[in-house]
């Protein structure tokens, strides 16, 4: 499993994201309160781009007129169509048994670690003493 | 808002079909609230700064959107230059046309001045309407038809705005909405029916409209997902009352475009149709044949929104009875319920099956070479 630093922490605060392609892949790495996943940017429903959509919350009813709305800002709805999909898991709100988009696992690694390697880093300038986010594919 | 968008996001889905298609039913959209103001006589320019539009229906108070996503449109289709969705050729182009190789496109505006009950005004908008899908999109685009809006509250009125646009080449169909005052098939109509009969234009009876009532015949719903399955159970309507008056039978070389509703419905309408009219034949002696022979021969159907069962062989059972001869393409862009021409028809059609789906019968229907 190669592993690509993606952007310096600084890049990427929470609440943002970052869109790129890896191995002719198009993924999309996420700061969640301070969190970081990646996903695939290609809804597995019709192959819109997934990750452009807003984040939201998760409303669940237990019973009619009970509503629950929960895991804000750590659910993507789709541009297009409006399905949801959880950012941690890549499940899906709307068919979770046909559908879920790939995610990948990314993470924060110190400079230090990153210049040893194993990594690809193209397109970012690695300096020992930042930290870098890193996603495994 | 927390949207972000890719630097190259009106790239299209990597995944588009390279097959030339058609796409029947497209919404072209204002980018400013005065963009139709060059077509407009001054009189009418100065009635909606001083009075507004007086529409059927109430609760219109602010517009009716968005529903689902802003301008219930596609996140991903905003213009670069600004404006709604749909407004800009330039990015419809690059985002629609171009990279799905759409090889007619059918353009039919919504929100255009239809169900306004100032006819005057209905009218003027419409041919208002008209003159800027020439101006803005077909002259510029070949690959763009427009459609005939015509103020349909007033039957003569309408009648006129085809006559006058008949033979222009812009124009492949007269554009009506499914929620009028009245049901579709009623006398006060008639004068459509006649006007595109006369011109060989198909009308097309687009979901949607503001005549007054509730969409559901039980009532207003607090849903939007119940005014979404609503919409079909309005064309339901609207094509019984087309057939049970006599339009049909009346106006035997007259075509109808089922836009955005659905179509899986079809069978079973048509099943019921046949079943009651057996019985209660004499109360419309009119409808000299059983229903279904009318819908067959004389309806076709858009394909967004598509039926999507959990087995395929569902919807082939469907298109069967419809016939693959009778379904024209859709994507509805720019609203949020896009279709993507590469997904939305399942394995097993045969390749003359898929290009009558996807292009012959629209060039077919809209009599485009």
């Amino acid at each position: 499993m190669a592993r690509h630093v993606i952007a310096a922490v600084d890049e990427l605060p929470p609440g943002t994201r970052k869109f790129l392609e890896i191995d002719g892949r198009p993924i999309a790495v996420f700061n969640i309160k301070g969190e970081y996943f990646g996903l695939m940017n290609r809804c597995p429903h019709q192959g819109a781009a997934l990750c452009e959509g807003p984040l939201i919350g998760l409303a669940q009813s237990r019973d009619p007129g009970e509503i629950e709305y929960t895991k804000l800002g750590e659910i993507i709805r789709c541009p297009w169509h409006g399905w949801e999909f959880d950012i941690r898991t890549g499940q899906s709100y709307c068919d979770p048994r046909r559908f879920r988009v790939k995610a990948y696992p990314a993470h924060v690694e110190p400079g230090a670690s990153v210049v040893k390697g194993p990594y690809v880093a193209e397109t970012i300038a690695v300096k020992v003493e930042s930290d870098y986010v890193v996603v495994e594919l | 808002m927390n949207i972000q968008f890719r630097e190259n996001s009106e790239a299209a889905s990597p995944l588009t079909t390279k097959t030339a298609i058609a796409d029947c039913d497209i919404h072209p959209a204002r980018a400013t609230r005065t963009e139709l103001y060059p077509y407009l006589a001054k009189r009418w320019q100065h009635h909606l700064e001083v009075y507004g539009v007086h529409a059927y229906q109430g609760m219109m108070e602010g517009p009716p959107y968005p529903k689902a996503q802003p301008n219930a449109s596609r996140r991903d289709a905003y213009p670069p230059e600004g404006g709604p969705q749909g407004s800009s050729l330039s990015f419809m182009q690059k985002q629609l046309l171009d990279p799905n190789n759409v090889q007619l496109g059918v353009l039919n505006p919504l929100n255009t001045g239809q169900g306004i009950r100032n006819h005057e005004l209905s009218a003027a908008l419409c041919s208002a309407i008209n003159d800027w899908q020439i101006d803005k999109w077909t002259s510029k685009d070949k690959r763009l038809k427009a459609s005939i809006v015509v103020g349909n509250e007033d039957g003569l009125s309408a009648a006129a705005e085809i006559r006058e646009r008949a033979g222009d080449k812009n124009f492949v169909q007269v554009l009506l909405l499914s929620r009028n005052v009245e049901p579709l098939g009623q006398r006060r109509y008639w004068p459509i029916y006649q006007a595109a009969e006369e011109a060989g234009l198909p009308v097309g009876v687009h979901a949607f409209g503001f005549g007054g009532n509730p969409i559901t015949p039980s009532g207003w719903p607090s849903y939007y997902i119940e005014e979404m399955v609503g919409h079909s159970q309005c064309q339901q309507s609207a094509l019984a009352s087309l057939v049970l008056e006599g339009v049909f039978e009346r106006f035997p070389k007259l075509k109808m475009v089922m836009i955005e509703a659905g179509f899986g419905w079809a069978p079973s309408l048509a099943w019921r149709l046949d079943k009651v009219w057996q019985r209660l034949r004499s109360e419309v002696p009119h409808v000299k044949r059983p229903p279904s022979e009318y819908i067959r021969e004389q309806v076709w159907w858009t394909t967004q929104p598509m039926e999507d069962p959990e087995r395929r062989e569902d919807l082939f059972d469907v298109i069967n009875w419809i016939g693959w001869d009778r379904l024209l393409f859709a994507t509805d862009y720019p609203h949020w319920d896009y279709d993507e021409p590469s997904r939305v028809l399942p394995a097993g059609v045969s390749e003359a099956n898929r290009s009558a789906f996807y292009l012959g019968n629209a060039k077919q229907l809209y009599g485009i070479a």
